[in-house]
């Protein structure tokens, strides 16, 4: 399949399996979303074929896939929280009698599709008056009341506690062994591990494989997940455990938000380059946050240079010299209609606040100076920053932070989506920042960046640091063991089936 | 977690009480209870107040005479908000449906041909706002602006001053009372009351109805159901330009003549009245029983205010408040059900 000028999906296979489940598994961008939709009706495909029960068919609306069998449960819960639960299962596919809504049968029919699936709901309650797991699952009976052959669960549990996890499953085990085919994807490698039966792995849109799940050890998908591939498994190189900092300008001890990261331990030194590494969902970007006073913290105590702070705002972060740069840099960070000058400048009118204006021609010099510096293409001040190539805007953005003159800066996958080169640019200028002074924390999902850019790499995994090794003397292998779980590496053990 | 077996019984939820239960099923009256309760302290107010002058017969017809009209374009207003639009045109409309009738009937054109012009000419603005919101992607507030200037501007080239209906048939909705005792009901008024009536039926027990509340509460999730979402929007803007027409009619019936400066900001008394009936403005929840109500409060308040004597004035001021009243408990409502999400 292929879309449009950018291939986002480049002839990609997905074979389902009556009363299977198969998880599609990726990191961010590798196409999951994209694949979903084709195979959903939500978008076109531009080449490809669809089979379902081995005859070929075309969707070019959500409608016409589910009229073929095929009904799809989306991330954000897309239901109607006004109605009641009958109607949210029944509507657009009602009995009618002589064009009046038969109120008696709709409910009836939620009421058993709901006992079907062994929930003990009442079908007349309004829909937004239950928990988000009640809702999940309503979606999920709504999905299977009519003539389901396949199910689209896309990242089901993202937003369900443990319990709520186990009822779903026990909800998808019961369809699976009705013979639906159930496409499940997630994040969650233990959950993927438990629930399914084969695994489609999605790579920057391109089709890595298809393998069972009790064949495939953890670690081997990870590395087909962020392409290490060719190294040897198992051989693992114990990673050296690296030591703190004796002076760290940054320390943060046992900081909790919620349940996506638990009392993690942070320490920065002086002009240090930390890397963090870990898979999407790990807790990476949530603990970025909440060493930048974006997200607030739920426990834990954060000191800067040896001062107890609350970082309780971005506001009262960047006062302290705590800055951060948000891997979404199109919705959080530049302002692409702005031109170059504007952005770069921005950080620092609002530092200074809105009545004391910074004259026109500093404004200029500073930004042709860090325009300079970076080595932004093409030089032009007045240029919209969104006209720049990727490489370049995340350059501005550095800019825009570097002018603040940081002390500490938390770069959140700062070379995502940016051409090789401008990468490398990039990571070049992340440890000369270090080598001014600045402490960086440097996110990345890419294990070899992270390695190369960062003197210590702490391993994210399921809201806790797991290990922080010392970048010099870790190999890719012995990271990606870390961030993949070793200890309990054996995928076939896990699942249950 | 461990493997469960499938047959394994779950969420043994404790009993839910019988509050729970009703309010978990219809947490969304809340706000037309409210308004209820509102109209009854109104009257047990003016009742007090008045010395058992108020709550008569006559009193409580003549509020469903006078605002016949405002009902009728609630009824209206309370499609085009449940699906989370806004319709500013239905004053001028109105005034325009309402001239140009009294026009046609005073060069002589028949009434079976007039009426159906009027209630066609309403519903045709309507159709155009719907269109420009629905395949424009205008934004409601915007389209329906434009509506609200073009039956303005049409009223006025039918004609700049008022014109006088000698129209039996006409004035027969006004003039005709059944009385009840001391209570009477006049044609408009059932014109009014039947709105009312097909407005809850089509709303609760037809797809069509449903449909509208769907695209009020997330419209994509609505397309997503399969359900026709822009017909549906482009319809609830096609009813209430129809009931603007209708509106027309019984305001030119009411005062007995065709007059272009009508109806200016009646759209937003309309608007009010379905707001402190309980709908809410982002649309999804509500219902037309609550408009009416919200027609009666705004009714009430201002026939206390010329039983006292007061200032029309005040009459704005009281109407603004327990709008701004309303929409606080809306909020109140809206802030309530995103939590559980």
């Amino acid at each position: 399949m292929r879309f449009g000028a950018d291939v986002v999906l480049d002839e990609v296979d997905l074979t389902l399996r009556a009363g299977e489940v198969h998880s599609l598994m990726g990191e961010n961008g590798a196409g999951k979303s994209t694949l979903i939709k084709a195979i959903t009706g939500v978008i076109p495909m531009d080449a490809g074929q669809l089979r379902v029960e081995g005859r070929q068919v075309r969707f070019s609306t959500p409608a016409e896939a589910q009229r073929a069998g095929i009904s799809t449960v989306y991330q954000e819960i897309d239901l109607l929280p006004n109605l009641s639960i009958a109607e949210n299962i029944g509507l657009g596919r009602e009995r009618r009698r002589a064009g009046m809504l038969d109120r008696r049968s709709m409910t009836q029919r939620a009421r058993e599709v709901l006992a079907d699936l062994g929930l003990d709901i009442d079908p007349g309650s309004i829909l937004g008056s239950q928990p988000v797991s009640v809702q999940q699952l309503v979606a999920i009976a709504r999905a299977i009341s009519a003539d389901v052959k396949i199910l689209v669960l896309d990242e089901p549990t993202s937003s369900l506690d443990l319990d709520e996890v186990g009822e779903l499953f026990r909800v998808i085990r019961e369809l699976k062994s009705r013979g639906v085919a159930i496409l499940f994807v997630s994040h969650f490698l233990d959950q993927v591990y438990e629930i399914c039966d084969r695994i489609t792995v999605l790579r920057d849109g391109i089709h890595v494989g298809e393998y069972r799940t009790d064949q495939l050890l953890r670690i081997e998908l990870v590395q087909k997940m962020l392409g290490q591939e060719g190294a040897t498994l198992r051989e693992r190189d114990p990673a050296p455990v690296a030591r703190p900092p004796a002076d760290p300008v940054l320390s943060a001890r046992g900081i909790s938000v919620g349940r996506r990261v638990e009392s993690a331990d942070v320490e920065l030194g002086s002009g240090e380059v930390l890397g963090i590494a870990g898979l999407r969902g790990s807790g990476r970007t949530v603990l970025a946050r909440a060493l930048t006073g974006v997200t607030r913290i739920d426990a834990g105590v954060i000191r800067i240079e040896q001062t107890e702070e609350s970082l309780d705002s971005p506001r009262r972060a960047m006062s302290l010299g705590v800055v951060y740069a948000s891997e979404d840099r199109r919705r959080d960070g530049i302002v692409a209609e702005m031109s170059v000058l504007d952005n770069i400048t921005l950080g620092l009118q609002a530092e200074r606040g809105s009545f004391r204006r910074i004259p026109p021609e500093r404004r200029r010099e500073l930004a042709a100076s860090w325009v300079d510096a970076l080595g932004i293409r093409p030089p032009d001040l007045d240029r919209p920053v969104g006209t720049l190539s990727g490489g370049n805007q995340q350059k501005v953005l550095l800019a825009r932070l570097l002018a603040l003159a940081p002390k500490i800066l938390v770069l959140d996958e700062p070379t995502r989506g940016i051409d090789v080169g401008s990468k490398v640019e990039v990571q070049h200028l992340v440890r000369s920042m270090a080598d001014n002074g600045v402490s960086v924390v440097f996110i990345s999902a890419e294990l070899e960046e992270v390695l190369n850019v960062g003197d210590r790499v702490a391993v994210v995994r399921d809201g806790r640091i797991v290990e922080t090794v010392d970048a010099r003397s870790t190999t890719i292998d012995g990271l990606l063991a870390l961030v993949a779980r070793p200890d309990e590496g054996d995928g076939g053990q896990v699942s249950h089936g | 977690m461990t493997a469960t077996t499938l047959d394994r019984p779950v969420r043994t939820q404790e009993k839910p009480s019988m509050l729970k239960t009703f309010l978990s099923r219809n947490g969304s009256m809340m706000p037309t209870f409210a308004a209820i309760l509102i109209l009854i302290l109104l009257f047990a107010g003016a009742e007090a107040f008045l010395r058992g002058d108020f709550i008569t017969p006559r009193n409580i017809s003549a509020l469903l005479l006078d605002n016949a009209y405002l009902l009728v374009l609630a009824v209206g207003m309370t499609f085009v908000i449940l699906t989370g639009g806004i319709d500013l045109s239905v004053g001028s409309v109105m005034a325009f449906t309402g001239i140009l009738g009294a026009r046609m009937l005073a060069e002589g054109a028949p009434v079976a041909v007039t009426v159906p012009t009027m209630l066609l000419g309403g519903a045709a603005i309507g159709l155009l706002i719907g269109i420009l919101v629905q395949y424009f992607g205008v934004q409601p507030f915007i389209a329906s602006l434009a509506g609200l200037f073009l039956g303005r501007g049409l009223a006025y080239i039918v004609s700049l001053s008022s014109i006088k209906v000698e129209e039996p048939a006409i004035l027969w909705l006004q003039s005709t009372r059944m009385s009840f005792g001391g209570w009477y009901i006049t044609p408009t008024g059932i014109i009014a009351l039947s709105a009312v009536a097909i407005a809850a039926f089509v709303l609760h027990l037809t797809r069509f109805g449903r449909t509208i509340y769907a695209v009020g509460g997330n419209e994509q999730s609505a397309r997503l159901m399969g359900l026709k979402v822009g017909r549906v929007k482009i319809a609830a803007y096609t009813i209430s330009g129809f009931c603007a027409g209708l509106a027309g009619l019984i305001l030119t019936a009411y005062s007995g003549a065709g007059y272009p400066r009508n109806g200016i900001g009646t759209e937003l008394d309309a608007i009010a009245a379905v707001v402190i009936g309980g709908t809410l403005l982002i649309g999804g929840r509500g219902y037309v029983l609550g408009s009416m109500v919200g027609v009666f409060v705004y009714g009430t308040i201002k026939t206390i205010i010329s039983f006292m004597g007061a200032e029309q004035s005040w009459m704005q001021i009281i109407v603004g408040a327990l709008l701004l009243l309303f929409i606080v408990v809306q909020r109140a409502i809206v802030a309530r059900s995103d939590g559980r999400r």
